[in-house]
């Protein structure tokens, strides 16, 4: 399965998604430079964390607007498998590819540490195989982290089964503390209707090895990469 | 051009060294000529104070691949690899424009790093500051915190370890010092050495405009406050970032002949530091240097600071491959110049030449200065005085062990650090292994190798203030001693010097002392100076800083996965390994508790520190230990605490042994401080191991307990729950 990772000017998670699928999941993956229009030779997308642009204006704002944008844009709408992490969710919601927006974190201030989140679907291309209410522990870094979306679009993605995972404790239940950003009904990340875009603020890219303090991170990487096996199978 | 004595101040020079500069000339210098002595000949590049006493630095070892003198050190690692190390400080502009001067303090760090083709993989810092309940300094301690994590977190390298202490000594004067390590092909080391008539000389990245002109003029001057902020430089971690890639994909090709970053005094010091190292000439010429701004003069472009700009010497038919990788990155790059063969820096504007002085005479020739040190009388008695005239702890009232325990956990100096650390990224680059707050020092992997880092700063200033040789000594004992207790062995150190004004003789003796001590202890542990940086004239008012030689230390783990935290696990024997005796002289809970900074500092016992740190990290590589803590700032109750904290778990410890060999002073065997001693714990049924190896390493030990429980007891002294010892520490910095 051919990995392509997206890379803007000031993206920084891109060598982490680069190691975690070369080294973690053992699949082919290369970088996408943000000037590329052609991204139809991927099976699946990553557009990692960092500072695209710096985060001038506002994180992912200016990414949108980059060349190789309308390519993922294509890739999204024929199914294609996408995954936004940290700056890439952001970038992903400034797109429209997500709905919602990330703002400044409760405390206003980076937080950088470890979290729980719960798996809420597996009705992902990025979570298939998982089981709800799976626990997974990652690392997060960010300042603008804070999921935010009007009541009635929350309603919608509740309904719908698009929140896909949430912050929670180590035993799985959500508490106030267990949220590190103040994000809306404690959500880590969403997808898409269609369940081909997934974006998250936890780093399953910086998850994969249990000597980093976590290999939880794979079993994400690891759902897409055995969703396309059973695709292509399915196509033989 | 007139020169008074008030332009000589303004570029930093005295009459005599003006003098100099003639007679060696020949002739009166130009405008341009006059700002770049004053640049080259300053203490921050050109070190006229420190230098003769730098050579006492032992610099060589099996390790060391490149000593000082170049932008960073390396040392072998293994598997054809090495580690790339430099610490900075970044002080002054620190006073007066925090935020922006840590991150640029951060930048100029890095660049340092990734100049020499290395790859930068873990960033730490080693802060000073006044006490939090002046609202100055807590303006100081929010912006360069926020600064670091601004330029660091936007960069991509994890901050993973560092130093915070307070002082009134640093009101006024915060230090900021930066430390970045970086990894390298050994076979790929850059170095900053023009050569080769004829190569072109390019400058890239960030447009030169007014910010930061004279800069390394200010940092050497000892009333920043005086001057502006417009000297401080705004950093832009976005641009460093593209400035990083595109770097080290130039430096993957032949095309290459140096690199060198633009820091303090910008194109001046870059370009007489390349000519100089390689022993060539240089030719460049300002009009052809992008600029920010209009109607900048050639002195402005010569001495502007502006951050994000790299040098590159290419070879001609190399030119346009380079130029298209720094245009892939969006980076502009111009020729601007020419190495030359006849030893001279030759600056033009345009046709007009002005400046043209032989290279050397801006490096080889500037003036040293040897002076003389005399201990300050004050210091001399405040270490004579008897701390233990002190009331030792009481059963009731305000003194009682554990009042004293909780006051000291919630203290700045040794509380959480939590509310820091947690806004620096450092879990970015998958390679942190033991992150802040798990173990004495950051553990970082090596990717494609079993090989780990281990990395740590240091340095207790108020051992170095009552006794400079001792304390520059403890500074590098216990940051190699905290690279030990991660199981790693130390193999390089990186050093920072701040200290005051030198002029003084009492300021000199400590700077000449703590080298010496610092010297003696590279060598008994047998690390060498590989970099470093000295910051001078750390003064506001009429009051100097406690003198701070701050060490960064490097250690190497064979097998990254034989590790430990300070983290006591369930059940397993505890032990304090070294001597059993400590000193309320110069200890936290002398300071906090009796508000006195007096007595001598503990001894130190080098071929002790040397088995000690040894038996510690071998008994880790073999296996036989859960947990080490170096026992530091608060002494023993304290680092007991500390584990258990880290742990999770409470602890039953019996001290006789301990108070036995303190006189029965029961304030000395809790808090009182000592080298060379690490509580180390075994795992669980792993106790007779442990005691065998430390009995054939013959270091001494002494079994204290057992972790376990909610509860927090050191039997006969002090019994809190577990909790209550948790909450004193978390607010310490809240």
């Amino acid at each position: 399965m051919q990995f392509g990772v997206i890379t803007f000017p000031g993206s920084n998670g891109d060598h982490d998604a680069l190691s975690a699928i070369e080294l973690g999941l053992r699949q082919p993956v290369e970088p996408v430079w943000y000037r590329e229009t052609n991204v139809s030779r991927f099976d699946a997308l990553v557009i990692p964390g960092g500072f695209s642009y710096g985060d001038y204006l506002r994180a992912g704002a200016i990414a949108r607007f980059a060349p190789v944008m309308e390519a993922v844009a294509r890739f999204a709408a024929e199914g294609g498998p996408i995954l936004g992490i940290c700056n890439g969710f952001q970038i992903l919601t400034e797109a429209g590819l997500l709905p919602g927006a990330l703002l400044r974190n409760k405390g206003l201030s980076f937080v950088s540490d470890w979290v729980h989140v719960r798996v809420e679907s597996n009705r992902t291309r990025w979570t298939a195989g998982l089981t709800p209410g799976d626990v997974l522990r990652m690392p997060i870094a960010h300042g603008e982290g804070r999921y935010y979306a009007d009541s009635e679009t929350l309603e919608r993605l509740e309904a719908n089964g698009q929140v896909v995972f949430r912050y929670v404790d180590a035993a799985g239940n959500v508490t106030p503390e267990a949220d590190p950003n103040g994000s809306a009904n404690a959500i880590a990340g969403i997808a898409n209707e269609q369940g081909n875009v997934v974006g998250l603020m936890p780093h399953p890219e910086r998850a994969y090895d249990a000597l980093l303090g976590s290999d939880d991170g794979l079993k994400i990487l690891s759902a897409v990469l055995q969703a396309g096996i059973d695709a292509a199978t399915a196509r033989v | 051009m007139q020169v008074t004595a008030e332009l000589l101040k303004e570029v930093g020079l005295s009459a005599d060294e003006y003098g100099l500069i003639v007679e060696k000339l020949g002739r009166e210098p130009t405008q341009v000529e006059l700002g770049m002595f004053g640049a080259m000949w300053s203490e921050h590049c050109g070190y006229k104070n420190s230098k003769p006493l730098l050579k006492r630095f032992p610099t060589e070892g099996p390790r060391v691949v490149q000593g000082p003198g170049e932008n960073a050190g390396a040392v072998d690692i293994g598997d054809g690899l090495v580690a790339v190390l430099k610490i900075e400080s970044h002080n002054h502009p620190s006073a007066v424009e925090p935020y922006q001067g840590a991150a640029t303090g951060v930048g100029g760090i890095v660049r340092d790093i990734f100049t020499m083709g290395a790859r930068p993989v873990a960033l730490l810092n080693s802060l000073r500051f006044g006490p939090l309940d002046e609202a100055r300094n807590r303006y100081l301690f929010s912006g360069v915190v926020g600064g670091i994590g601004g330029y660091g977190n936007c960069l991509g390298v994890p901050t993973v370890a560092g130093d915070i202490f307070f002082d009134p000594a640093y009101s006024g004067n915060p230090l900021v010092n930066a430390m970045c390590v970086g990894i390298a092909r050994r076979d790929e080391i850059m170095r900053a050495r023009a050569s080769g008539p004829g190569n072109l000389v390019l400058i890239v990245g960030a447009d030169t405009g007014r910010d930061g002109v004279g800069g390394a003029t200010f940092a050497s001057v000892e009333d920043p406050e005086a001057s502006h902020r417009g000297v401080v430089q705004v950093g832009n971690p976005f641009l460093e970032k593209l400035l990083l890639e595109a770097c080290l994909e130039v430096l993957k090709t032949p095309h290459v002949v140096a690199m060198q970053d633009l820091g303090a005094a910008g194109l001046t010091s870059s370009t007489v530091e390349v000519a100089s190292r390689g022993g060539v000439g240089i030719e460049i010429d300002v009009a052809k240097v992008p600029r920010r701004e209009t109607g900048m003069n050639a002195y402005e472009v010569m001495l502007s600071e502006s951050q994000e700009r790299m040098l590159v010497v290419v070879r001609p038919d190399g030119l346009d491959a380079v130029r298209a990788i720094f245009e892939h990155y969006d980076l502009q790059c111009a020729v601007i110049g020419v190495v030359t063969d006849d030893g001279l820096v030759r600056v033009r504007d345009g046709d007009k030449v002005v400046a043209e002085v032989p290279t050397t005479l801006f490096t080889d020739e500037c003036p040293t200065y040897v002076r003389e040190g005399i201990e300050s009388t004050k210091i001399a008695e405040l270490r004579a005085r008897d701390v233990l005239a002190v009331p030792d702890l009481a059963e009731h009232g305000d003194l009682t062990a554990s009042a004293a325990l909780l006051r000291l956990l919630g203290s700045p100096n040794i509380g959480s650090r939590e509310p820091v650390t947690r806004t620096y990224d450092s879990t970015i680059m998958t390679n942190t292994v033991v992150p802040p707050r798990v173990g004495d020092a950051a553990v970082i992997r090596v990717k494609g190798t079993t090989i780990g880092l281990a990395i740590k700063t240091d340095c207790n200033p108020r051992y170095v203030y009552l006794d400079p040789y001792l304390g520059g000594a403890h500074a590098v004992a216990e940051a190699a001693r905290n690279v030990s207790c991660v199981g790693a062995e130390p193999v390089a150190v990186t050093d920072c010097l701040n200290f005051g004004n030198p002029e003084r003789p009492e300021i000199y003796y400590q700077l000449s002392r703590a080298i010496d001590g610092m010297s003696d202890a590279c060598r008994a542990l047998g690390v060498p100076v590989v970099s470093g940086n000295v910051s001078l004239y750390n003064e506001s008012g009429s009051e100097a800083i406690l003198p701070t030689p701050t060490v960064g230390v490097v250690g190497r783990l064979a097998d990254v996965r034989r590790h430990v935290g300070m983290a006591f696990v369930e059940g397993g024997g505890v032990y304090l390994v070294g001597a059993l005796q400590a000193t309320l002289g110069g200890s936290e809970y002398l300071a906090l508790i009796h508000g006195q900074v007096a007595g001598a500092p503990p001894s130190l016992d080098l071929e002790l520190e040397a088995a000690v740190q040894r038996a510690v990290r071998d008994a880790i590589a073999q296996g036989l230990a859960a947990a080490a803590h170096d026992t530091s700032e608060g002494g023993l109750a304290v680092a007991l605490a500390e584990s258990c904290i880290a742990g999770k778990i409470g602890g039953r410890f019996d001290v006789s042994a301990v108070l036995a060999a303190n006189g029965g002073r029961r304030d000395v065997a809790l808090f009182g401080e000592a080298a060379s001693r690490v509580l180390l714990q075994a795992p669980p049924g792993g106790e007779a191991a442990l005691e065998a190896h430390l009995q054939e390493r013959g270091v001494p030990f002494q079994r204290l307990g057992t972790a376990g429980g909610d509860g927090f007891e050191i039997e006969g002294h002090l019994a809190l729950p577990l909790a209550e010892v948790v909450r004193a520490w978390r607010g310490a910095l809240s």
